[in-house]
């Protein structure tokens, strides 16, 4: 539940009214009552913003599902209906001396169309915000219990989708009946010069009611999209698990009887895996300096079948410079597997800084006397260093009888 | 001197099997275990001096092994073992407690190597693992917000770190400085230590989206 804890919800249990005090609570461990005395007070202190927060956050913050205990009593009962419906007239009214008394007010003919209109979307409002999430299991019929109000036997079935209907009429004609009053109040009806007045009335009206489901509608189509693309990306990581690992692992079946090549086999599957994995993407690994050492490793690894690990810190992108310095990295690998392949793994080492870009490429072979080169061994150590040499780079070699060889290439930003 | 006692805490048989097999030469492998709760009840039963831990199992994983253990049995020490050398891996495990993380590639007598000095209280890093904390210090702190001391790495400290990267030794690595093996090891374990408390925004970010995920 720690997941919970740190998103905030709309409280599904203990909420008075959206819920939305009870999961402020909920998220900052603190009592719920606190809550809701600081939105109170908010609400006189700024002369109504607080509610108008509060109803914002009833909209856009989730709702958790109820849980529901057998033996609890069923929630929407016709007397609950009743309680909403006067609780958002009650809010309502509220709010409007709160107005009064700031002196935003026009007419005091306003209250009553106001309170009833108020308690009637309250009541829609509320049904669509809830139902709208639970709404995924059929009911498939609904026991009398449910609507007599008594207490519920078993958990299992929802008794609100069955009351819903009723409480959207009663909620449906308050506010038709809201407007109404309004609408005599303003005299609308006797004089044809308001009806315009009429005319928006009817669109506010229209809006209340058919706000709250177009905002489920909404709400169930980004479920729906989401369960789309999670069944596709399941697909896409099944075809390549398919196309890359099951293959390897019915080659390394063949070829059980070569250790060498199963290894080989295994680690460019992982190499592969983890590059997969990594989610760059084709474009980002051609441009990048880190990746084209990674992948001149790879390559001298797979060409002589001895591993080469790499390690590199930092990166820049590509260009003349750094591709004449991935080439001289591979030539030092490659001599690096020539020399003292049989001793075990070769390390390749890249610290990349805005100052200056070092490859280190190191073995575990026997190692020699550099005052004693071998003649031929000092042809590939000028080829590299010329090749760093002309693009303003350095290599150094280091070495001694039994302690293996280090190829250490610098190049300096320019 | 008696031998160090592991335990082998991972959800693989097969491995289980093939590391046990590995180690048998070195040292004591006093138990084996493949879920979170069976890991604790081992760990407490036997008190191992190492305790193998594989990072990712169902139920939080090596972590929520350390998490339940570390104050109650503060001489077992915890070697974290991952096919991943995902730095959010890396970071959550070694933050948790850890005192050094290898990936299961490493050889047999190199695992030994590592799981003696994890018992003697040392660092245990990897080349992977060094690149790794080299790259999550490099660069500027936030001004202001960070703690100097655990956000920084000495100079000396970077150069230790850089010739793990490279794949030298500890003992080459003393050589090449010109200071004592027990110099290189207080390296290491100082870095550990900062790896562990630094509030250096990578870390703490890495450490984070690791906690979300289990």
């Amino acid at each position: 539940m720690s997941l919970d804890r740190r998103r905030l919800r709309r409280a599904g249990d203990g909420a008075l009214l959206g819920g939305v005090c009870a999961g402020i609570a909920h998220r900052l461990d603190i009592d719920p009552i606190l809550v809701r005395i600081a939105t109170v007070i908010l609400t006189v202190a700024t002369g109504g913003m607080g509610a108008v927060a509060y109803g914002l956050l009833w909209l856009i913050v989730p709702g958790t599902p109820k849980t529901r205990r057998a033996g609890e009593e069923a929630k929407p009962t016709s007397r609950h209906t009743w309680l909403i419906g006067a609780g958002f007239g009650m809010v309502t009214l509220g709010l409007l001396f709160i107005f009064r008394e700031l002196g935003i007010w026009w007419s005091d003919s306003l209250v009553w169309p106001t309170v009833l209109a108020g308690a009637g979307a309250g009541l829609l409002w509320r049904q669509f915000s809830g139902s709208g999430e639970s709404e995924d299991a059929a009911e498939p019929e609904t026991p009398a219990w449910a609507a007599s109000g008594e207490r519920r036997p078993a958990v299992r079935s929802r008794p609100r989708s069955r009351l819903g209907p009723y409480r959207g009429a009663f909620g449906f004609a308050l506010v038709i009946g809201a407007a109404m009053l309004f609408l005599y109040v303003q005299g609308a009806f006797s004089a044809a010069s308001e009806a315009a007045l009429a005319g928006v009335t009817l669109i506010v009206v229209l809006g209340l009611i058919l706000a709250p489901l177009w905002v489920r509608l909404a709400r169930n189509l980004g479920r729906e999209r989401a369960e789309r693309i999670r069944s596709q990306e399941r697909a896409e990581v099944a075809a390549h698990l398919h196309d890359s690992v099951l293959q390897t692992l019915a080659l390394m079946q063949k070829k059980s009887d070569d250790p060498r090549q199963v290894s080989t086999l295994a680690r460019r599957q992982e190499r592969e895996l983890r590059e997969w994995l990594s989610g760059k993407s084709e474009r980002e690994r051609e441009t990048s300096l880190a990746s084209a050492l990674e992948a001149a490793a790879a390559e001298v690894e797979e060409r002589h079948g001895v591993p080469i690990d790499a390690v590199t810190v930092g990166d820049r992108p590509l260009d003349e410079r750094t591709v004449a310095l991935v080439a001289a990295s591979r030539e030092a690998m490659t001599n690096a597997v020539r020399y003292a392949g049989d001793a075990g793994t070769i390390r390749l080492y890249a610290e990349i800084t805005p100052e200056e870009t070092q490859v280190f490429v190191r073995d575990r072979g026997r190692g020699f006397d550099l005052d004693a080169v071998p003649e031929d061994r000092r042809g590939v150590r000028d080829s590299i260093l010329g090749r760093m040499e002309r693009n303003g780079g350095a290599a150094e070699v280091r070495s001694g009888i039994g302690e293996g060889t280090e190829i250490e290439l610098t190049m300096e930003t320019k | 001197m008696s031998q160090t006692t592991v335990a082998i805490v991972d959800d693989h048989a097969i491995f289980r099997a093939g590391v046990r097999a590995e180690l048998e030469s070195g040292v004591e492998v006093v138990g084996e275990a493949s879920t979170v709760r069976e890991a604790v009840a081992l760990v407490r039963e036997r008190r191992p001096d190492v305790v193998l831990l594989d990072v990712h199992m169902p139920d939080g994983g090596g972590q929520e092994v350390i998490r339940q253990t570390l104050t109650e049995i503060p001489d077992t020490r915890f070697l974290a073992l991952s096919v991943s050398d995902a730095p959010e891996d890396v970071v959550a495990i070694v933050r948790t407690g850890a005192r050094g993380y290898v990936t299961k590639t490493i050889s047999g007598p190199e695992l030994i190597d590592a799981i003696e000095r994890v018992s003697q209280g040392d660092a245990v890093f990897s080349p992977q693992l060094a690149g790794f904390v080299l790259d999550a210090f490099a660069g500027r702190t936030d001004p202001g917000t960070t703690d100097a001391e655990l956000d920084l790495l000495t100079p000396r400290e970077q150069e230790v770190l850089r010739l793990i990267a490279r794949g030298y030794l500890y003992k080459e690595i003393a050589r090449r400085l010109g200071i004592s093996i027990k110099t290189v090891e207080a390296h290491a374990s100082s870095v550990l230590r900062k790896l562990q408390l630094s509030t250096r925004h990578e870390l703490s970010r890495w450490a984070a989206e690791r906690d979300l995920i289990d």
